[in-house]
């Protein structure tokens, strides 16, 4: 298997196991020496576009024979230039063969040459490609090359054909490293089945609690903490070295800087189990801040000032070098307490709190409420659960409190990118300001096809103004819209913004003038920040 | 004075006083093919080819009043001469040719011109005035030739059926499902059809064609159905009828699917740019080959390939807006 058909493969499945078996396949049996080049680009290994996109189109309309503007206009149909330029350069001949790693190779050298060398290479690429492989080297020479999968479907394909458990897989794999510089044997045979101090145990994962289960328990046998949204990880302290697992089992110590001195002031041989947060002034902060955060290369002074991280810690699985999972949770409890008893300097590990209810009446009223508490419902753990593997029901539960929603109007449309071109599927919402409408959110998916169809008919029909791809539509639907949290904003008209706002349904039973008002989502905004102070 | 032109409720004669598919009830309809976005209901008096009759009197019901031409015959009505010539498109499909005081004008309605051994391939008719659909109308969609598709639908049901899969491809139940039908490869397994696709081959029937597959009945023992092949219209895509076929992967098949983007939408695991429209080539061959010095473009992208064919060839080209290309990706 060669990369095209890795790509073809992985591209026509949407089941993991099927990833995960075609990216084996491949591991089995692609060249030697274009095997890591694939793993790395599977893994997101980006190439430096070489090349402005505008000379890109200009070559590709000349080869194709059409003008500039017809290829512009087929870009904004097909909504991703590197499909756009293979479509319309597109020949019947069979294409020559596709070997990565001379072809990655040219792109990188392109960033040295000159316009006229650069035109040379490229129309000799696309006078020899069709197809999958046109499309691939498009993607490649714009740098925008992207497949479905995630690095952990990666870690797992690799992880059976190395025959190496996935943590360390993953662990080998942990930072930056050069396709061109490693091979298989440098990056994952050197000492491999040494000593493995480095890992975390498999975490322990609660379902969402079943409607009978308040008919038997009694809320005396439960530890009842504020669920709270973060990161869920491990914090790991062995031989002097501190490593910071998240749930997905990725290696974050890189990302999560503040965790690095812990080795000074935790005992060897401690693993925590809690949620990752950034916490400022006595309070959390929006999520979305850490994920933004995470998502840099470079962490900044700035950012660690702006973004603090600490870890709400509610377990303890290894205490002085000792797996202590199987004790009872209320005696986990009891260590961990004592062991961050001392720590009170140290911001950057919090203990979670254990809330303290009569019934479940009133835990049920905090749940309700638990957004003013900075949390996203309660986690229901039994006083006596042992630590266990994976998901399971009975011991752990989780209790979310119910989305927050709000009726928008439909004000302004524009059509998909790729996935979705030809169809208009991103909207913007409006609330009612006195007599005027104010954007206030975008929000995309909630829709069946079905719906997207009649809904993108109706904007065809009843469009406004066009200002390039954005269609303002008649303020006239409805629709219900979920979100996970609300905070002040800047960069919104509306001075709000959502946190994982979701079309809910279409509220074909209201007029425009039933939508909500900015006056609604303020008060919103002010009764969950009230309880802060 | 335009022979045709276009009014609230069609394509219209004015001369002849009669519509080409129209839109909304008139009294003299001559209809290109049986899609619903070309036969509506509601006209006094139909003329079509004789293969559209029965996907008339099956979509329309059986009290309609229609007359059934052959290609190639020309008749007048109140001056005009009429006649019908092969689209290519489906079964019956016709191209509708009027001539007037030496004037000839040819309205396409869908057509393509790659032939698929089902429907009478198209003919290519001189004429002054070329109003053609342009659904492709856009560089981006050149298709891989028909047989190289074909080849790939039976491969993938293979390989699906080695793996213990049904294999569920969709396309119009009209047209598209006949075209696949007509090219797959028997000796894979067996054949199966959606209820809306046996109804309009069951129609096909009485006129003397026949097509293989059993129709899937709700009584059927789902035991029975491995390795399968299911045809079945695009709307069957994600409803619970599918469930008796599981474990199945699911394909649609139409000229939409050259896109990626389209394809992810429909969510199915594979898309097969099967076309019953021309493509980009064709259409410019088609343009080109009619010899006429006006062309209308309605269906499609009109605004983008009446530009590209007033730029590129000494000809004048116009946008016909008509109600056609209602919804895009539906209509076929
Ligand atoms: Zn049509
Ligand atoms: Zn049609």
């Amino acid at each position: 298997m060669n990369f095209v058909e890795l790509f073809e493969r992985i591209d026509a499945t949407t089941k993991t196991s099927e990833k995960t078996e075609i990216i084996y396949n491949y591991l089995q049996s692609a060249e030697e020496e274009e095997k890591l080049l694939g793993i790395a680009l599977l893994m997101g290994y980006k190439l430096k576009r070489p090349i402005k996109t505008t000379d890109l189109r200009e070559w590709a309309a000349q080869v194709a024979g059409i003008p500039l503007w017809l290829l512009e206009e087929s870009y904004y149909v097909v909504g991703d230039l590197a499909e756009t330029l293979a479509l319309v350069l597109t020949k019947d001949n069979d294409s020559r063969p596709f070997y990565l790693r001379p072809l990655v190779q040219d792109i990188i050298m392109l960033q040295k040459q000159s316009t006229e060398q650069q035109r040379e290479v490229i129309e000799s690429y696309w006078s020899m490609f069709s197809g999958t492989s046109l499309f691939l080297f498009n993607k490649l020479l714009t740098g925008n090359f992207r497949v479905g999968v995630s690095r952990k479907l990666v870690v797992k394909a690799l992880s059976r054909y190395l025959t190496t458990e996935e943590p360390v897989v993953e662990h080998r794999i942990m930072g930056k490293w050069d396709p061109f510089q490693e091979s298989f044997e440098t990056l994952f045979q050197e000492e491999i089945s040494q000593e493995k101090h480095f890992l975390p145990y498999p975490f322990f994962l609660a379902y969402p609690v079943e409607p009978n289960f308040f008919e038997h328990a009694n809320i005396e046998d439960w530890i009842l903490e504020p669920k709270l949204d973060g990161i869920r990880g491990q914090i790991v302290v062995r031989q002097g070295e501190v490593f910071v697992w998240s749930r997905g089992q990725d290696l974050m110590t890189d990302k999560f800087v503040e965790f690095q001195v812990l080795h000074t002031t935790l005992p060897d041989g401690t693993v925590l189990d809690g949620e990752i947060i950034p916490w400022k002034d006595g309070y959390p902060l929006d999520f979305q801040l850490m994920q933004t955060r995470i998502g840099r290369k470079q962490i900044s002074k700035h950012n660690l000032e702006e973004v603090p991280l600490v870890m709400v810690c509610y377990d303890l699985l290894e205490w002085n070098g000792e797996d202590i999972r199987g004790l009872p949770l209320h005696e986990r409890r009891r260590l961990l307490e004592e062991l961050l008893k001392d720590d009170f300097l140290s911001p950057i590990l919090k203990i979670s709190t254990v809330k303290a209810f009569q019934s479940w009446q009133e835990a049920e009223l905090f749940r309700i409420s638990s957004r003013e508490h900075h949390a996203e419902g309660l986690m229901l753990k039994h006083r006596d659960s042992p630590y266990e593997v994976g998901r399971k029901r009975g011991n752990w539960w989780k209790w979310k409190a119910d989305p927050m929603t709000v009726d928008g109007v439909l004000i302004y449309a524009q059509s998909g990118h790729g996935r979705r071109a030809n169809l208009f599927t991103d909207y913007t919402f409006a609330v009612w300001d006195e007599e005027v409408l104010v954007p206030f959110t975008k929000a995309y998916s909630g829709l069946t096809d079905r719906e997207l169809t009649e809904v993108d008919q109706w904007i065809k029909r009843n469009t406004l103004e066009k200002f390039g791809p954005v269609r303002k539509v008649k303020p006239e639907l409805v629709f219900e819209l979920a979100f996970e949290g609300i905070g002040l904003s800047t960069r919104h008209k509306s001075g709000i913004a959502l946190r994982f706002p979701r079309i809910l349904r279409w509220r074909r039973d209201k007029i425009a003038q039933e939508a909500n008002t900015k006056q609604d989502l303020l008060t919103l905004l002010n009764t969950r920040n009230e309880s802060n102070r | 004075m335009s022979l045709l032109t276009v009014n609230e409720n069609g394509l219209y004669c004015k001369q002849g006083d009669f519509y080409i598919d129209p839109w909304r009830p008139v009294k003299v309809a001559l209809i290109t093919h049986g899609h619903s976005d070309h036969m509506r209901w509601g006209m006094q008096h139909y003329i079509c080819h004789h293969h559209t009759i029965p996907i008339l009197r099956l979509r329309l019901g059986f009290d309609q009043s229609v007359q059934g031409v052959g290609y190639g015959e020309s008749f007048e009505i109140n001056g005009v001469e009429v006649s019908f010539h092969p689209a290519g498109h489906i079964i019956g499909s016709s191209q509708i040719r009027l001539s007037y005081k030496g004037e000839v004008w040819v309205f396409t309605g869908d057509y393509k011109i790659e032939p698929d051994g089902v429907s009478q391939p198209f003919e290519l008719v001189p004429c002054d005035h070329f109003i053609s659909e342009c659904t492709f109308g856009l560089p981006v969609y050149q298709f891989p030739s028909s047989s190289s598709i074909y080849a790939d639908i039976n491969q993938w049901w293979r390989f699906n059926a080695q793996q213990g899969y049904n294999t569920v491809l969709y396309g119009y139940a009209l047209g598209k499902a006949q075209n696949i039908l007509a090219h797959l490869d028997l000796s894979i397994g067996d054949i199966y059809l959606h209820g809306a696709v046996a109804n309009v081959n069951e129609a096909l029937a009485t006129i003397g064609y026949s097509f293989p597959g059993v129709h899937l009945r709700s009584d059927m023992e789902k035991s029975k159905i491995e390795g399968a092949v299911i045809i079945a219209p695009p709307s069957a895509n994600g409803s619970p009828w599918l469930r008796k076929l599981k474990p199945y992967r699911e394909a649609m098949c139409s000229g939409w699917m050259q896109l990626r983007g389209a394809r992810r939408r429909r969510s199915v695991d594979k898309g097969f740019p099967l076309s019953d429209h021309c493509d980009w080539r064709q259409l410019n061959d088609a343009v080109i080959g009619t010899g006429a010095q006006k062309v209308y473009l309605t269906h499609g992208y009109e605004d983008n390939f009446s530009r590209w064919i007033s730029e590129n060839y000494a000809l004048e080209a116009f946008v016909l807006k008509t109600l056609y290309n209602d919804g895009m990706e539906e209509a076929e």
